[in-house]
């Protein structure tokens, strides 16, 4: 208990270190997530009435699903250097095969019929796109943003290697002189910011699943 | 690529530490994964706990992970070998539960009218038709477990993480290249064995 105390009155002694720390993450996580999404659903629709592009996409993110975090970051800094924009570059990449894949998911799982029946009723592509495909994928794409945001904010501690910064100082800095109370200023806060993180993505994905789908 | 031809051994030596520890992780999550996946699937209470409980443990970030082991076991192997059989629970457990549950109901039954027990109904018939679901739980655990070895170079675990390290330190990026791409053929190349692996048991089970 007596390192919880010790830890508690680092923190009260650095609050401002601490602020831009958990500033930095949250704006790296957050930034990471919203630039791959901006760039994977668009693409996960568009390759979802392709069979070619959808099989070339699920490959790809497959293999992009297997690489090491910290290998990912490793490579991008002799290539764009150290501190926040490598950082963001890398756990963008990261963050893309999750939800490409969930996405090409959620469209494909729509059943046919469905769409039959609103070209039936006279739809337009456009209109299946956004009032059929969109609500009924959502639940899955969200699904996907949820491991994403996981997988950021757990790639963004690693980023400190690379001079990112984030909460991920505190715990190197506190690996490297073995200073058990700096370190847990670092390890518990992040865990608590990734747990949030999922409980509030878990939440949301249940308001958002249309009421037909629930349950089911 | 000068680099890693001329110290090829170096990489060598933290490729094989790095699959050891890894396969080291698999072997003990999988022998705690079967028997709570095994009770979870005859339950939905022990379901619910367990996935509960391992999907926290999997929330966890990697390095947050390894740092707060530190006050308990401090550096070194076992440290990094805790952490990623906490990482690979969810998904062996899930899979190993989701298999089974898949059983068709009338294949079970067959094999109680033949006069099997539950001990040889679940090893001869459940955990034989569960395989390629299983095998998919391991290939992800076993993605998961490379990648937090990576990391665990820095609690001292070594692995090919070491080499990344010691070439961010030196700024040397030869040496942060051999490590990091070693690192992701050697996850390539499993995922794409157990991916093999399972689609072949998946089709004997469907002949």
């Amino acid at each position: 208990m007596s390192v919880l105390a010790e830890a508690w009155r680092y923190l009260a002694a650095h609050p401002a270190q601490f602020m831009t720390a958990l500033g930095v993450h949250v704006a790296l996580s957050g930034a990471a997530l919203l630039i791959a999404a901006a760039i994977a659903i668009p693409a996960g629709i568009y390759a979802a009435h392709r069979p070619g592009t959808a099989f070339a996409t699920i490959n790809v993110a497959n293999v992009g699903r297997t690489l090491p975090s910290l290998a990912v970051l490793a490579l991008v800094m002799p290539l764009l250097g150290t501190g926040f924009a490598p950082s963001l570059f890398a756990l963008s990449l990261l963050a893309l095969p999750p939800i490409v894949l969930n996405t090409l998911a959620g469209m494909r799982g729509i059943d046919p019929e469905v769409v039959d029946a609103a070209r039936g009723m006279g739809m337009t592509r456009r209109e299946i796109l956004w009032r059929i495909e969109w609500p009924l994928a959502l639940p899955v794409i969200f699904a996907g943003l949820r491991t994403a945001a996981i997988q950021v904010i757990s790639g963004a501690v690693l980023a400190a290697f690379i001079g990112g910064g984030g909460l991920g100082d505190f715990i190197t800095a506190g690996i490297a002189m073995m200073a058990v109370p700096q370190l847990l200023v670092g390890a518990i806060p992040v865990t608590l910011l990734s747990l949030g993180a999922d409980f509030a993505f878990g939440a949301l994905q249940r308001r958002i699943t249309p009421p037909g789908l629930r349950g089911a | 690529m000068t680099w890693f031809v001329r110290n090829w051994d170096q990489v060598a030596v933290a490729l094989g530490q790095h699959v050891v520890i890894a396969l080291t992780a698999l072997a003990i999550a999988m022998a705690i994964a079967l028997p709570i996946g095994i009770a979870a699937a005859r339950s939905d209470r022990i379901h619910a706990i367990a996935i509960g409980v391992s999907g926290v443990l999997y929330t966890i970030p990697t390095l947050a992970f390894l740092a707060l082991l530190i006050p308990l076991v401090g550096l070194g192997r076992t440290n990094a070998i805790i952490a990623m059989v906490a990482f690979s629970l969810v998904v062996l457990i899930r899979n190993v539960a989701t298999g089974i549950r898949g059983v068709a109901p009338d294949v079970i039954d067959a094999a109680r009218g033949m006069g099997m027990d539950a001990r040889r109904i679940l090893l001869r018939i459940e955990l034989p038709l569960a395989a390629p679901v299983i095998v998919a739980g391991i290939r992800v655990a076993a993605v998961t477990v490379i990648s937090v070895t990576v990391v665990a170079a820095y609690v001292n675990a070594g692995g090919l993480g070491t080499l990344i390290f010691n070439g961010i330190a030196s700024d040397h990026a030869p040496k942060i290249w051999s490590g990091a791409l070693t690192a992701c053929v050697l996850a390539i190349a499993v995922d794409g064995s157990l991916a093999w692996i399972e689609h072949r048991l998946s089709m004997s089970r469907a002949a």
